[in-house]
């Protein structure tokens, strides 16, 4: 609890400070108005690099949350989402989004769960396909009857079973 | 249909096994980093001691740049001496050691240089700032900077003397023109 309200106190405290700065040179005109939607935004599509399988949102170690001040202040300095996201992507690589780029070798995680479906499917209807009866094929009822014999010998087979 | 089935199975393994001989080779810890091969970062810190501590200051030298925090154990203890005797050892020869502590309390960073006898400059990074300009994601890292100002080699997990030996003493040799 007292965790949270300091961390709130300091998320207004950088924000201040933010504003300040943003005032003391002069008012550019992003400036101001970030919202924390925003910084949240671009934070959750973030890979948190301290974590495993955490966003820089979700996150609640001390780095994810220095990401998040980073964030703040570059949107504050009038960054465009994209610029804040290439200004990570320069110092981590590819790696820090997570969501990984449609291209190069990263096609192959986007497309194969789609092969994967189409191939699939392929699959199941050639293979089924010789599951329906031909048109010349015989009528179940003109199969060869289960005779006396028959019926003897399954009998035996299934009293022996049950023992 | 019958032969096709029977290949189709070893067929669809392959490119998994073929996936995995690569994956199983790879070290998961390793993240390549983006820096290698390009101008280090500038950064301004100050010193536990209150010096200013920055890049630009060491141009023309060969820069050991050393991410620590003092709970990294056992990594950050056992590379602490490695880098004071390599400090001690190539200083005069134009190398210099410089070390961040991210992610930690100052007084234990404090102690922590105390007990190691840390003769180098080294510097908390309060804001992180510095830490993510370097893509840092864990410690110990380390990055060997050329006398250029060019990243060279990034090093993750604790630095040992083959690190000198193989990634800081051959780039001395080279002119910082």
């Amino acid at each position: 609890m007292n965790r949270a309200i300091a961390e709130r106190a300091a998320r207004a405290v950088a924000g201040l400070l933010a504003l300040a700065s943003v005032l003391g040179s002069g008012g550019e005109a992003a400036g101001a108005t970030v919202r924390e939607e925003e910084v949240q935004a671009i934070a959750s599509q973030l890979r948190c690099v301290v974590c495993q399988n955490l966003s820089v949102a979700d996150s609640p170690s001390e780095m994810a949350g220095q990401m998040r001040d980073l964030i703040r202040e570059r949107l504050v300095a009038g960054d465009r989402p994209a610029e804040v996201m290439a200004y990570f992507v320069e110092r981590y690589g590819d790696w820090v989004l997570l969501s990984p780029p449609a291209r190069g070798l990263n096609l192959v995680l986007w497309l194969a769960p789609f092969a994967a479906v189409v191939g699939g499917l392929a699959l199941v209807l050639t293979r089924t396909r010789g599951w329906r009866r031909r048109p010349g094929a015989p009528e179940r009822e003109t199969l060869p009857a289960v005779g006396p014999g028959d019926r003897e010998r399954l009998a035996a087979e299934l009293e022996r079973l049950g023992d | 249909m019958k032969i096709r089935a029977r290949w189709l199975i070893p067929l669809a393994a392959l490119p998994v096994v073929g996936l995995l001989a690569y994956g199983f080779r790879t070290d998961p810890r390793a993240v390549p980093s983006p820096l290698v091969g390009r101008p280090a970062p500038a950064f301004t810190l100050t010193s536990f001691e209150g010096a200013p501590v920055s890049l630009a200051g060491q141009q023309g030298k060969v820069v050991v740049l050393n991410f620590w925090a003092s709970w990294c154990y056992p990594a950050c203890y056992e590379e602490a001496p490695v880098l004071e005797a390599g400090w001690r050892r190539l200083r005069e020869q134009g190398v210099v050691v410089l070390g961040v502590a991210i992610q930690d309390k100052e007084p234990a960073s404090r102690e922590f240089i105390r007990r190691f006898g840390l003769t180098f400059p080294n510097a908390p990074d309060p804001a992180g700032r510095t830490s993510i300009d370097y893509g840092v994601y864990g410690v110990p890292e380390t990055f060997v900077i050329d006398r250029r100002g060019m990243i060279r080699r990034k090093h993750v997990g604790a630095v040992t003397a083959a690190v000198f030996r193989d990634w800081v003493e051959p780039l001395l040799g080279e002119s910082p023109g």
